[in-house]
């Protein structure tokens, strides 16, 4: 497969969020702003990409049967090292995602890639697949959180674009990120379309 | 290169291998950060009791302290300046947040003042209950400004309960939750003043 193609599907053609909708959990709890849908998808990106170079490395060690519970073991390790090193180095990023850290070992994006594209293909392509799918999922968490940002505290990236008492609340609220996801995907399926 | 057979020795000896090798990697990283997360964590720490408290060149010996049974106990910080007691910070806490657990440094000056607050963790919801760091120090609005009062004469709850304190708009229990967390602080502060055992 033609390395330009496997890097970019991961944007619009097999966008994890608006086309493969997977990895729903952290999509709709963490987007409430732009910076903290980033942060998600920068590190989910990292762990996607590393789970994917190792799970191709070893794949043929691993016997058939058991490969689940061996990527589960991989991913959560990638997760962990994420979760401390952030704790370390950027306490504020980690105060504000804290909670979606963990989740991103049964993120099923991540086992999704392992299984479906790191176990079967060789180390490069599988990189490129989690560095794709990677960006793919923080381009879609950076929209969805610009727009419920924009919308539900007239803001971007903590910059003030109108005052407060303009905002529509609901836009920051659970119901939110259904009402807006629910939009983007329409979007896309037009776009895709034509 | 073939997949290698699922035999039971095949399996065990694989999955051995793969948590030995993950157990090892997290060993490293986590002695790796450890120095820096508690530095980071401290740091936080000594920042939030600075901005709560006026100010002191030296800080005592923290104390825990129970604010009753069968609850989690309080951290103390006792402030100093020029070796007199200017005021105590209090790390707090609340379990009636929207989102559960929240975490608040609360300062309490000599007189048993509030003398500020600083929200260390918290899960409410972003644009509503989040606001609590901001609205209850905002010195334009008195009816919601907790700096300077004494729950001895400003009745701690929100106005809504027949308190004196204003609630965050559309974020009541994010409210309560606070004014609880902080009357938690002030109860403990008081009960172990007049047993004599605060101060040094």
């Amino acid at each position: 497969m033609n390395q330009w193609k496997n890097f970019s599907k991961g944007f619009l053609k097999e966008n994890p969020v608006f086309v493969l909708l997977l990895g729903m959990c952290p999509t709709l709890g963490v987007t409430s702003s732009a910076i903290n849908g980033l942060g998600m998808g920068l590190a989910t990106t990292f762990v996607l990409l590393m789970s994917n170079i190792v799970v191709s490395l070893v794949k043929s060690a691993i016997p058939e049967k058991v490969r689940i519970p061996a990527f589960i073991v991989i991913i959560a390790t990638f997760v962990t090292i994420v979760q401390l090193t952030m704790q370390a180095f950027v306490p504020a990023l980690y105060k504000s995602l804290g909670l979606f850290i963990p989740l991103i070992v049964v993120n099923c994006i991540v086992l999704g890639r392992a299984e479906a594209f790191a176990s079967k293909n060789n180390v490069g392509s599988s990189a490129i697949d989690g560095l794709g799918i990677g960006l793919g999922f923080t381009f879609a968490l950076v929209l969805l959180g610009g727009i419920r940002e924009i919308l539900g505290s007239g803001k971007i990236f903590n910059i003030t674009i109108y005052p407060e008492n303009y905002v529509t609340l609901v836009f920051v609220l659970a119901p939110g990120a259904f009402i807006v996801l629910g939009y983007l995907i329409a979007l896309i399926n037009r776009m895709k379309k034509n | 290169m073939a997949k290698r057979e699922s035999s039971f020795t095949n399996m065990v000896v694989t999955l051995v291998l793969v948590t030995g090798i993950a157990a090892a990697a997290l060993g490293f990283v986590y002695d790796f950060t450890k120095g820096p997360i508690e530095v980071a964590k401290l740091k936080a720490q000594t920042e939030a009791i600075k901005t709560v408290l006026p100010e002191f060149d030296e800080l005592g010996e923290s104390m825990v302290l129970s604010p009753g049974e069968g609850q989690d106990s309080l951290e103390f910080f006792p402030a100093y300046k020029n070796g007199e007691l200017v005021g105590t910070a209090i790390k707090t806490y609340t379990k009636s947040g929207f989102s559960g657990f929240i975490s608040i440094m609360a300062g309490i000056d000599k007189d048993g003042n509030f003398s500020g607050y600083s929200v260390l963790e918290h899960a409410e919801t972003p644009g509503l209950g989040s606001k609590m760091d901001v609205w209850f120090s905002n010195p334009e609005k008195p009816n919601q400004y907790v700096i300077g009062k004494n729950p001895e004469t400003t009745k701690f709850s929100v106005s809504k309960d027949g308190g004196d304190i204003d609630a965050i708009t559309a974020s009541t229990i994010s409210s309560r939750a606070f004014l609880d967390a902080l009357n938690r602080a002030y109860s403990t502060y008081k009960d172990n003043k007049t047993t004599g055992d605060s101060g040094q």
